[in-house]
């Protein structure tokens, strides 16, 4: 009886999971097999053949090459990750630590701009860049993933602060150590988890952010990945396969991090949200 | 708590507050500016009054002629489907694929949808429900339906992307649920169990209450989501056909950057943002309990 239920439930959880498994599959399958086999479905496995001709074609698409995309990329998430963590943990920090005037009231505001929609701060962003000759330029891009990251890593960190006891640092304190030395020296070290995690849930959103590329970026070779996906659908009807391909490049990188990152990814995503 | 020097300001929080100041609030504060001004650069209330009388707003002839409805109850019908359905999904998922074997690879299997870029899931959901490749189509053929591209037509295609979001965005809730479970003390399942309690008395008697607290951050979090949702439906209908799969936040982006038309743009961009902060006044406590 007992059994009986068990198989029962492996039996609905993989039947659930299928849901999820096979559009996966399907995207591969129909990435990696020639046009001429899709007609009748992915789904057809009568003669099998394998290609990796749509890989390369999005790869060295020749108006939108996922190649240059992939750079450009890298290019904009490494230091849109680098430079919120470095000054939001500071942030973060302080406001574990210190009393000062005004906290709430500032610790308030940037909890409120964690709900702001990216649309509130476009069309001003847009003439504020533009003016001082920083459209169209990833340091116009990069200043703005780091200020839109920093509200959200402040309110992390200083959550994480806030767990580590003050005593390990009126034992230093005694010995002479300046506050800016204990920040270094001691909380720093015990942070790496957290800044772990940070680092993973910033650099995976800044990669697959699309809006604030689309409104800053139009340079067609310096265009970021993301913005490279809808160019390859063509405009009479969709190249599934080359798409498909496209689509499975562009995640690869963030489903990386997340896999070798996994524990800290989940953890980062609890503590996002939770608290 | 210690009493803060202006040298510990200026090092560590200066920087942070100046990035906020000039990237988010002063932009923040200059669009709603900008939403009460008219083409004169007068105090007005008419862009206000051009977008919620649009057509793109609210259609009400929709009623009788199906889509599009306009962008609000667009958003609005978002809600009512992902909401529900994602969290108790995501519940029901937590709870199976803890006894399940394999149930850790379906779930990062699931969680996956969550960590692909956006504009790469509105092509798996454009992928999902086409013509031809689809998903959705190969299972109905199964039963002999013949189907059609659901994303292309006024009165399927908000739907496929609702259903196609709920499929991307399952694995938070799950996520946070598997979480939550974790923090249930064992006892509470073995005593209900010794009382006689059957396996669904106690998911709702035990499982459902303690996990109040997820439930809340789940519930704000995806509300946050759902009205902010925009590359999917850019990559995968662009609103259309005709308007009828249009979101706020695209009526946001073709207003400002597609008719330049600042004062409109910033309306909606308002009126979204009032949306998403009544919806996290919950998270705002948490501030109150700061020292």
């Amino acid at each position: 009886m007992k059994r009986k239920r068990y198989l029962i439930m492996n039996l609905i959880a993989w039947l659930i999971g299928l849901v999820w498994l096979v559009p996966f599959i399907g995207v591969l399958m129909t990435a990696i097999r020639p046009l001429d086999e899709l007609l009748h479905g992915w789904w057809n496995f009568e003669s099998v053949h394998f290609t990796f001709r749509n890989f390369s074609a999005s790869w060295n698409h020749p108006t939108a090459p996922l190649s240059k995309g992939i750079i450009n990329s890298l290019k904009v998430a490494v230091p849109s990750t680098v430079f919120p963590i470095i000054i939001a943990t500071m942030a973060g920090y302080y406001f574990s630590r210190y009393r000062f005037p005004l906290k709430k009231f500032l610790f308030t505001i940037i909890i409120l701009t964690l709900a702001l929609p990216q649309q509130m701060i476009a069309v001003p962003v847009f003439q504020m860049l533009s003016s001082m000759g920083l459209i169209d330029s990833y340091i116009g891009l990069i200043l703005l993933h780091t200020a839109w990251g920093l509200p959200w890593i402040t309110f992390f960190m200083r959550n994480f602060f806030v767990t580590i006891p003050v005593s390990i640092e009126e034992a230093a304190r005694i010995d002479g150590a300046s506050d800016f030395k204990i920040f270094l020296k001691i909380i720093l070290p015990l942070s790496l988890p957290a800044l772990g995690s940070a680092a993973a849930l910033q650099f995976n959103w800044v990669w697959s952010d699309f809006f604030l590329a689309l409104i800053t970026i139009y340079s067609p070779d310096k265009l970021l990945a993301t913005q490279r996906v809808p160019l390859m659908r063509g405009v009479y009807h969709v190249d599934w396969g080359l798409l498909s391909a496209a689509a499975i490049t562009v995640m690869i990188v963030p489903i990386l991090v997340y896999i070798f990152l996994q524990k800290y990814y989940v953890r980062g995503m609890i503590g996002w949200a939770m608290k | 708590m210690k009493k803060s020097k202006l040298s510990h300001f200026l090092i560590f929080m200066a920087p942070a507050l100046v990035l906020i100041v000039t990237f988010v609030i002063y932009p923040s504060l200059r669009t709603i500016f900008t939403s009460f001004l008219d083409e004169n650069g007068k105090f007005s209330l008419k862009n206000y009054v051009e977008v919620l009388k649009s057509r793109d707003t609210f259609d009400p002839e929709g009623f009788s002629r199906g889509f599009p409805l306009g962008t609000l109850l667009h958003n609005l019908i978002w809600i009512a489907i992902h909401l529900p359905l994602t969290i108790s999904l995501g519940l029901i998922l937590a709870v199976i694929l803890r006894k399940v074997k394999g149930g850790n690879i379906l779930k990062s299997i699931i969680f996956l949808g969550m960590v692909m870029p956006m504009i790469v899931g509105g092509v798996m959901v454009r992928f999902m429900f086409d013509g031809s490749v689809g998903v959705v189509n190969g299972f109905l053929r199964i039963f002999g339906i013949e189907g059609k591209t659901w994303t292309a037509y006024p009165d399927t295609a908000l739907f496929s992307l609702i259903f196609g979001s709920v499929w991307l965005w399952t694995g938070f809730s799950m996520v946070l649920y598997s979480a939550g479970l974790e923090t249930i003390p064992k006892d509470f399942y073995e005593a209900a169990a010794i009382d006689g309690a059957t396996p669904l008395k106690i998911f709702f008697k035990i499982t459902i209450p303690l996990l109040k607290p997820v439930t809340v951050v789940v519930t704000i979090m995806t509300l946050l989501w759902e009205l902010k949702i925009f590359d999917i439906v850019y990559v995968a209908t662009m609103g259309g056909p005709g308007g009828a799969s249009n979101v706020l936040a695209l009526q946001m982006y073709t207003y400002a950057f597609r008719e330049l038309n600042y004062g409109k743009a910033s309306v909606v961009a308002v009126i979204l943002t009032v949306s998403t902060l009544l919806a996290s006044i919950p998270l705002t406590k948490s501030a109150g309990e700061l020292r």
